[in-house]
């Protein structure tokens, strides 16, 4: 009844579809009750994310996107509408705040590998603690896994000994490593420098292709955005909502050469104005606020 | 043409730098200006510092104790006492910490207490535990396992709350239980806090086994001057007027408190290997 009539309508291009994972996020209101004064985080927010897709969430810092990953993972609650995942409520009237599962992992903004444990451990993490599987098979397809994404040889350094750019990518395959119906990324590179970003773009891309999970990309980097996504979703600033949805119509799979194309070029054209505009309006609310 | 210059230039200089820069030349250096100041300051009689007894009449002193059971002893006694009492503030102040950290309800019934208890110095428990426990060692090893056990509970309530919610939010996601947070997110997390707890704890416990061992009138002695232990030992030098064997105390105890830093933080070092090659 809540599934989204626009799932179905456009398939991301690829080899089918391997799992679902559609994300409906339906009039979500975010109230922050913080020393008495209210912030409305997110108001009204209603964006289908389609399974199997891209998306990417665009806006400043601080606009409130964050906060929408938090409500899907279930990190934290909503003040008011409704998450589905493939049209079960993750969140919703009854129930303000979604149980965390391994159907939709996070992959953190500065990273959150355990430090204490190996690389190889990190990513077996998963499976074992839901009892999946048993440690040693879980060992086994972790290797696996972290030598199809190109991380034969770090499995025993921690992840203090290995590069920001790996330790990312360790990350993602950590999440996939679960099975999830739903990646979600939280600007996951940001703290990467252009070049190992690009590194890693392309990195992601080939895991996706792979995989084929639902990905929810939050970055505030227009060019990634469109690199990446099928779609992307340009946020206004508190509250959050959707301002303007793109499809970006660059056929998958992509390679670095799309970013000097003329229509990857005319996709940057056309919105970059209206992120620049929700940019000016967080930065002026921002220095209001101090 | 000039990084060449450079290389032939520089290695020679870098080789002389480098002896001064290991840091045990650096610490042979330290220790014997120390020594020589003391010395001198001692034999020209300056003012206040000149009244402490000098290297040389420490040494003299000290020697002949190095053939002497008695001295020995004294470690021995001082080394078992800090130890159990050590181990004991381990015992209870890790899991009571952890419990602190983890349980909110807990810690507001327990932290005053806590909080009011652990500026009481320990040689103001002497009396009290002279009083309540029934045996000599038992009040000497409380008094002992007061001194490590504040510092090692404020370094596990800290440490597992300065763990960072991402950890917790990514088992969480990751289908943990519980339980799994616990044994898999929180202890390892805490342990490089508690190694520094019991880093600095073992270095209290030192620091207090002179008013610990007060307790002692000299208990288990072979030799009647020492015997009570290395904080005993100074106690009965300065009734004795032999101002030398005070100094042999104090340094002695100064290495054993190193000695024992120095294994805790091997142990340390062994047991969080992510911590090493940053």
């Amino acid at each position: 009844m809540n599934a989204p009539a626009s799932v179905m309508a456009t398939q991301p291009s690829g080899t089918g579809h391997a799992r679902k994972g559609a994300i409906r996020i339906q009039n979500v209101d975010k109230i922050y009750d913080a020393q008495g004064a209210a912030v409305q985080a997110v108001s009204d927010c209603t964006l289908d994310i389609r399974a199997g897709e891209i998306c990417m969430i665009v806006g400043p810092s601080g606009c409130g996107k964050t906060t929408l990953l938090n409500a899907i993972a279930g990190f934290h609650d909503i003040s008011g509408g409704a998450i589905y995942l493939d049209g079960e409520m993750l969140c919703g009237p009854d129930k303000p705040k979604a149980e965390p599962g391994p159907d939709r992992v996070v992959v953190f903004q500065n990273g959150a590998l355990f430090p204490w444990k190996t690389n190889l451990e990190n990513v077996a993490f998963g499976p074992v603690v839901q009892g999946k599987l048993g440690r040693a098979e879980a060992i086994d397809k972790a290797r696996g896994m972290m030598a199809d994404a190109g991380l034969a040889g770090v499995e025993h350094n921690y992840p203090g000994e290995i590069s920001s750019g790996m330790r990312r990518r360790v990350e993602i395959v950590r999440a996939l490593m679960n099975d999830p119906k739903v990646l979600l990324l939280d600007e996951p590179f940001r703290a990467l420098d252009s070049l190992t970003k690009s590194v890693m773009h392309e990195a992601l891309l080939e895991i996706y292709y792979k995989n084929k999970v639902t990905i929810f990309f939050i970055t505030h980097d227009l060019e990634e955005a469109i690199f990446l996504g099928h779609r992307v979703a340009i946020m206004t600033t508190r509250p959050c909502k959707p301002k303007k949805i793109l499809e970006v119509d660059i056929a998958h799979p992509r390679d670095y050469s799309v970013l000097t194309s003329p229509r990857f070029r005319a996709l940057m054209e056309e919105t970059v104005s209206a992120v620049h505009e929700e940019a000016v309006k967080a930065f002026e609310a921002g220095e209001k606020e101090m | 043409m000039s990084a060449v210059a450079d290389t032939l230039v520089r290695r020679p200089a870098k080789r002389r730098e480098s002896f001064f820069k290991n840091p045990i030349v650096r610490a042979v250096i330290s220790i014997a200006a120390f020594i020589a100041f003391w010395e001198l300051a001692s034999r020209l009689n300056w003012p206040w510092i000149g009244q402490a007894p000098a290297p040389s009449k420490v040494m003299e002193a000290w020697l002949p104790l190095l053939n002497d059971r008695g001295y020995w002893y004294s470690w021995y006694q001082s080394s078992r006492r800090v130890l159990s009492g050590f181990l004991a503030a381990m015992i209870i102040g890790i899991p009571f910490g952890l419990a602190m950290a983890t349980s909110r309800v807990f810690h507001d019934i327990t932290f005053p207490v806590f909080e009011i208890l652990r500026p009481v110095p320990p040689l103001a428990w002497v009396p009290a535990a002279i009083i309540f426990w029934p045996t000599q060692e038992l009040s000497i090893g409380f008094v002992i396992f007061l001194g490590a056990i504040f510092t090692i509970m404020l370094n596990v309530i800290g440490g597992a709350r300065s763990i960072d919610v991402r950890y917790f939010q990514a088992a969480r996601s990751m289908g943990s239980s519980n339980w799994d947070i616990f044994r898999r997110i929180v202890l390892p997390g805490v342990l490089p806090s508690i190694i520094v707890g019991c880093e600095v704890g073992i270095g209290i416990t030192w620091n207090v086994v002179v008013a610990a061992e007060m307790i002692s009138g000299g208990g288990g002695a072979i030799q009647s001057s020492a015997g009570g232990g290395l904080g005993f030992f100074i106690w009965n030098s300065y009734i004795g007027f032999s101002y030398p064997l005070i100094v042999v105390g104090m340094i002695s105890i100064g290495i054993a408190g190193w000695i024992s830093s120095a294994i805790i933080r091997q142990l340390g070092i062994l047991v969080t290997p992510w911590l090493r090659l940053r």
